[in-house]
């Protein structure tokens, strides 16, 4: 009883949020649309950077340069080749896709501390990289695009249409994600983080499910890239730097390890609070929002989306309690 | 009709008249009876937040136009937010700026990349993009941006006039390159390489680059001198320029040496790296140089000082950029003023585009600032200096960049 | 093969920089199976409470030494204050906790000190040393110097001292630690202080060379971190000559392999990271660890 009342009250909670993110755009200026579709943006690429490091235990931090290469992917393609920007997102997601589980098959044999500095080389590696071939990509003068107008005539602004078109990526890969990590697939991926050596004992394929997932993580992480490169309508090398990296994974620790939901409290977070610290703060920003970060990891080391796992536990947890109790009276 | 019904109906024409004029002022963006909302960014953080001095110093000189009573009876409300260097924070911050907080102009924006990311939205948006603080070239384009326009003489101006130089000058010239992995740099060297056109390929012996986080360039520099290069060009920051000026001197490498404008800071980057060292150093200058001793007593030097000390106390004395900054908003406070009681947009845009033989305190002595519809370069001059172990001595005629 | 000399020469010194820090990485990592991406910012945070007491009049070697002790005295501070909350949270909270720490350092000292980059004296004479055709800076061999110092003072401590052989102990098993009496929190503490303090020497010995300002660390920790890869985190030797290493080669692949040049050199020294990573990844002096299931 108390589960299914859980379970409906999940859907319903989700149609909600649902609704709001449907109407926010018309409630909005264009500047705070744009803002919002950011957010997410950060949302898919900190999802997949979850994937890899939340349920699956490899540490990354070099997502931003995947973020990176699936916006020079659209850009590029959309530049040279005159590609309609709708096409560039699944390309940008297979290179992706190929790119990290090409990087993750060898790093197979590397965890925690190995891992994380392979990742940090593969991040400082890319915007030099980037640089170097100029010929494809600008160089250091990066590329201008232009924003996609709303098609067949639609009553939207531009930043309006961005926005759904964002909010549509998101809700497919969430829903692929969220299917992907719960049922068999999810309980391996997750076995292989908790104790890899027991699930390989227990027949998990470990060093196809690593780089699958680390492939798959790329991939989300490559297709935010590319919806950034299209929302900002430029591409420069320096912005895929590691510092990058640095944002994406505060932002899914911030969220909640191996939480879904978390990636949106992480994107929320990366978005706005660096807003919110400069309005506090002119002269130094930077040190509010560190405050603000390591005062969080005090307080919910979980992440949001763990914080509020736990009081809702603590919420049924009583209610049932009161239920059970009144059940023994009886 | 009565003395009451006059009385009534004057104050009626009265209000209406208000009314129209309080509509006619709240028609035109950002500006009101009483001030002018003026929008900018900079990198106040990050990695190259060195620069961030300038918005600073842009502020800090509005604070003294407000003091003296404003702008035609307005006071200037600059509104500044950190970009990081970073296009997509740029492009956030700039549409904060233009629909949030409505402001008239987006003023010195700083940055290249940061600047690219927003031209096409300004010039959508009907916006001024005004005196952009990069030296890039692309900003002089008023046929296809006429709402972009740039401030500073661009990098390959400077790179064409040092090139110019070396064909008139230096016959046997075998030319060594050091250049920042970047747009400044590459746009220091394209010029370069265009000024000396077809020669080019011949009398560049080798180029050699580095990265910001480099903490050193003695390998380039070793490299550069092995290759048999006599006349080295410089296109470094101020950091690296003081490691390029001391290494070449201590492995004993003399060549005839271009420094780039951006790094020409006597207290910053010559004296840390040896006055001696530097000495016949060559630079392209536009600016009294605020560490330079032959302007020890120049007047506008001496305003320059008192300003710094009464409204930005916290700023460097011998930061170069703190003297830039000032320039430009003197520049920005002289266009205001020439727009009269007009502050539409437009008419901003038409009176940057109007500026004729402005000169201002702390630019070169005969160094004019002018603007036409189809020139979008406010300064073109720049005039050839050599270090004599004590100043930038100035040498040759003032070189204009539009005749190139 | 004077060029080549030369090429090696230059690297050593610039090795010399980035081995400097990683001793300081390396230590806190044996000390607490921490990463502490703070390590930089750290340093250069000591570097400017140097300068300030330079600027008020102390001579160097003073200001040196007191440096030590503040930074010293920092570190043990930043543990207990800053770290211990989190001590028992996941890892990554851990890593969070000390990127956050980066961002306010850097971010305070350019309020304090502003962003303009600010020469910083060398103890060591400005005159070139000229050998044969070789030149290097005297401060150059005097960074190189005091690198090894700090190695040696730091090998004769974990291994001939009693407090060295508690920290050891407290990093690689607290729990048993704790039962022989070993005061783990302390030896944590103890751990930071000490790696701040190399952190503060390495920032010295930097700063004369790439000039004091609030984000002159980040391009050196990346290199470091390449160093520390290469060379072993849990070894302070392998830092030393992973640092040496690292700026060697950086500079002969960029004198050497055109094509590569130096618009690739950053993706050199990664390129060193991931072949190390996949050959060898405790690094080449590191002890690969045995994980009992």
């Amino acid at each position: 009883m108390a589960d299914g009342g859980g379970a409906t009250v999940k859907t319903v909670g989700l149609a909600l949020v649902l609704a709001v993110a449907c109407a926010l755009p018309f409630a909005m200026s264009g500047f705070r649309v744009f803002q919002f579709t950011q957010v997410l943006i950060y949302a898919i690429a900190i999802l997949g950077l979850n994937m890899l490091t939340g349920f699956n235990g490899q540490i990354s931090l070099g997502h931003g340069a995947f973020y990176g290469i699936g916006a020079y992917t659209t850009a590029i393609m959309i530049d040279k080749w005159n590609i309609g920007y709708g096409w560039t997102i699944p390309v940008a997601a297979a290179v992706c896709l190929v790119v990290g589980f090409l990087f993750g098959r060898p790093a197979l044999r590397l965890e925690g501390l190995y891992l994380a500095l392979a990742t940090f080389a593969l991040a400082l590696a890319v915007p030099q990289i980037l640089k170097y071939f100029e010929h494809w990509t600008g160089g250091s003068q990066g590329i201008v695009l232009s924003k996609p107008k709303p098609p067949w005539g639609l009553p939207l602004n531009e930043d309006q249409w961005l926005y759904f078109v964002t909010l549509g990526v998101l809700i497919v890969l969430f829903i692929l994600a969220s299917n992907l990590l719960s049922g068999r697939t999810g309980r391996a991926i997750k076995a292989i983080r908790d104790n890899h050596i027991a699930a390989e004992a227990m027949g998990v394929n470990s060093a196809l499910y690593k780089s699958v997932v680390f492939g798959v993580s790329a991939a989300y992480t490559g297709v935010a890239g590319a919806l950034s490169g299209i929302a900002i309508a430029f591409v420069a090398p320096d912005t895929f730097d590691v510092f990058l990296s640095f944002t994406l994974l505060t932002g899914v620790v911030v969220g909640g390890l191996a939480t879904i939901s978390g990636a949106i409290f992480g994107a929320l977070f990366v978005q706005f609070v660096p807003n919110w610290a400069q309005d506090i703060s002119k002269a130094a920003p930077w040190a509010i929002f560190g405050i603000f970060l390591i005062v969080f990891m005090y307080v919910m080391p979980h992440g949001i989306a763990g914080f509020l796992r736990l009081l809702w536990i603590r919420m049924t947890r009583s209610a049932v309690m009161r239920g059970k109790a009144e059940g023994e009276v009886q | 009709m009565s003395l009451t019904k006059r009385f009534l109906a004057l104050l009626l024409v009265l209000g209406v008249l208000s009314l129209a004029g309080v509509a006619a002022a709240q028609t035109v963006v950002g500006v009101t009876a009483t001030e002018i909302r003026i929008g900018n960014t900079n990198p106040y953080s990050g990695p190259a937040s060195a620069y961030g001095t300038i918005g600073k110093a842009i502020g800090a000189y509005f604070k003294k136009v407000n003091d003296e009573g404003g702008i035609n009876g307005r006071k200037i409300n600059y509104i500044t937010y950190d970009d990081q260097y970073s296009p997509p924070k740029t492009v956030e911050m700039v549409r904060k700026l233009v629909e949030q907080d409505q402001v008239a102009f987006i003023f010195q924006p700083l940055g290249t990349p940061p600047n690219s990311s927003i031209h096409k939205y300004m010039n959508e948006k009907k916006t001024p993009q005004l005196f952009v603080a990069t030296g890039a070239t692309k900003w002089n384009d008023p046929k296809n941006f006429p709402w972009t326009m740039g401030f500073q003489p661009n990098y390959q101006t400077e790179g064409k006039i040092y090139a110019a130089y070396i064909l008139k000058n230096v016959p046997d010239a075998k030319v060594g390159i050091l250049y920042q992995n970047d747009d400044y740099g590459k746009d220091y060297l394209k010029g370069f390489e265009d000024g000396l056109g077809d020669a080019a390929k011949k009398l560049i012996v080798m180029k050699q680059s580095y990265e910001v986080t480099d903490p050193t360039i003695d390998s380039q520099i070793v490299n550069l001198k092995n290759s048999g290069a006599n006349v080295f060009f410089n296109i470094t920051i101020p950091k690296f320029a003081v490691q390029a000026i001391k290494k070449s001197n201590d492995i004993g490498w003399k060549p005839l040496h271009f420094l780039n404008n951006v790094s020409s800071s006597l207290g910053t980057v010559l004296k840390p790296a040896g006055l001696e060292a530097s000495r016949g150093l060559i630079t392209a200058l536009y600016m009294k140089e605020v560490t330079d001793p032959q302007w020890k007593n120049d007047k506008a030097y001496l305003d320059w000082v008192a300003w710094m000390k009464k409204y930005y106390p916290e700023g460097a004395l011998d930061d170069q950029f703190n003297a830039y900054g000032y320039v430009v908003a003197i520049l920005a406070t002289h266009t205001l003023k020439q727009c009269g009681n007009d502050l539409s947009r437009e008419n901003i845009m038409r009176q940057a585009a109007s500026l004729k033989n402005v000169e201002l305190p702390l630019l070169l002595p005969g160094i004019k600032i002018n603007t036409s519809p189809t020139d979008f370069a406010p300064i073109e001059q720049e005039q050839l200096a050599k270090f004599d172990g004590e100043r930038w001595a100035l040498f040759g005629e003032m070189i204009e960049a539009s005749k190139k | 093969m004077d060029i080549f000399i030369q090429q090696v020469v230059s690297g050593l010194a610039t090795g010399g920089i980035y081995a400097s820090l990683a001793l300081a990485l390396v230590m806190i990592y044996q000390a607490t199976d921490v990463v502490n991406f703070a390590q930089g910012s750290m340093a250069m945070f000591s570097t400017y409470l140097c300068w300030s007491l330079l600027q008020a009049g102390l001579p160097y070697w003073v200001a040196f030494v007191a440096t030590l002790v503040i930074a010293f005295a920092g570190g043990i501070l930043i543990e207990r204050v800053v770290i211990r909350p989190v001590e028992n949270a996941p890892i990554l909270s851990i890593v969070i906790v000390t990127i956050g720490l980066l961002v306010i350092l850097v971010s305070v000292a350019g309020w304090i000190y502003s962003y303009i980059q600010k020469p910083f004296p060398s103890p060591f004479p400005n005159k070139p040393i000229k050998i044969g055709n070789i030149v290097f800076g005297a401060h150059d061999l005097g960074a190189i110097g005091i690198t090894l110092v700090v190695l040696l003072l730091l090998f004769l401590f974990f291994r001939f001292t009693t407090l060295g052989l508690a920290m050891r102990a407290a990093a690689q098993n607290p729990t048993s630690s704790r039962l022989c009496g070993i005061r783990v929190g302390w030896m944590l503490a103890l751990g930071w202080g000490l790696a701040a303090t190399f952190g503060a020497v390495a920032g010295m010995i930097v700063a004369p060379v790439v000039f004091l300002d609030p984000n002159m660390m980040g391009g050196i920790q990346i290199y470091a971190f390449a160093a520390a890869t290469v060379g072993g985190f849990t070894s302070p030797l392998g830092a030393v000559v992973g640092g040496f290493l690292v700026g060697v080669t950086e500079n002969l692949v960029g004198t050497y392999v055109s094509f590569i040049g130096t618009e690739l050199k950053m993706t050199v020294a990664l390129a060193m990271i991931i072949i190390v990573l996949l050959v060898k990844p405790s690094g080449l002096f590191g002890r690969s660890s045995v994980r009992r299931v």
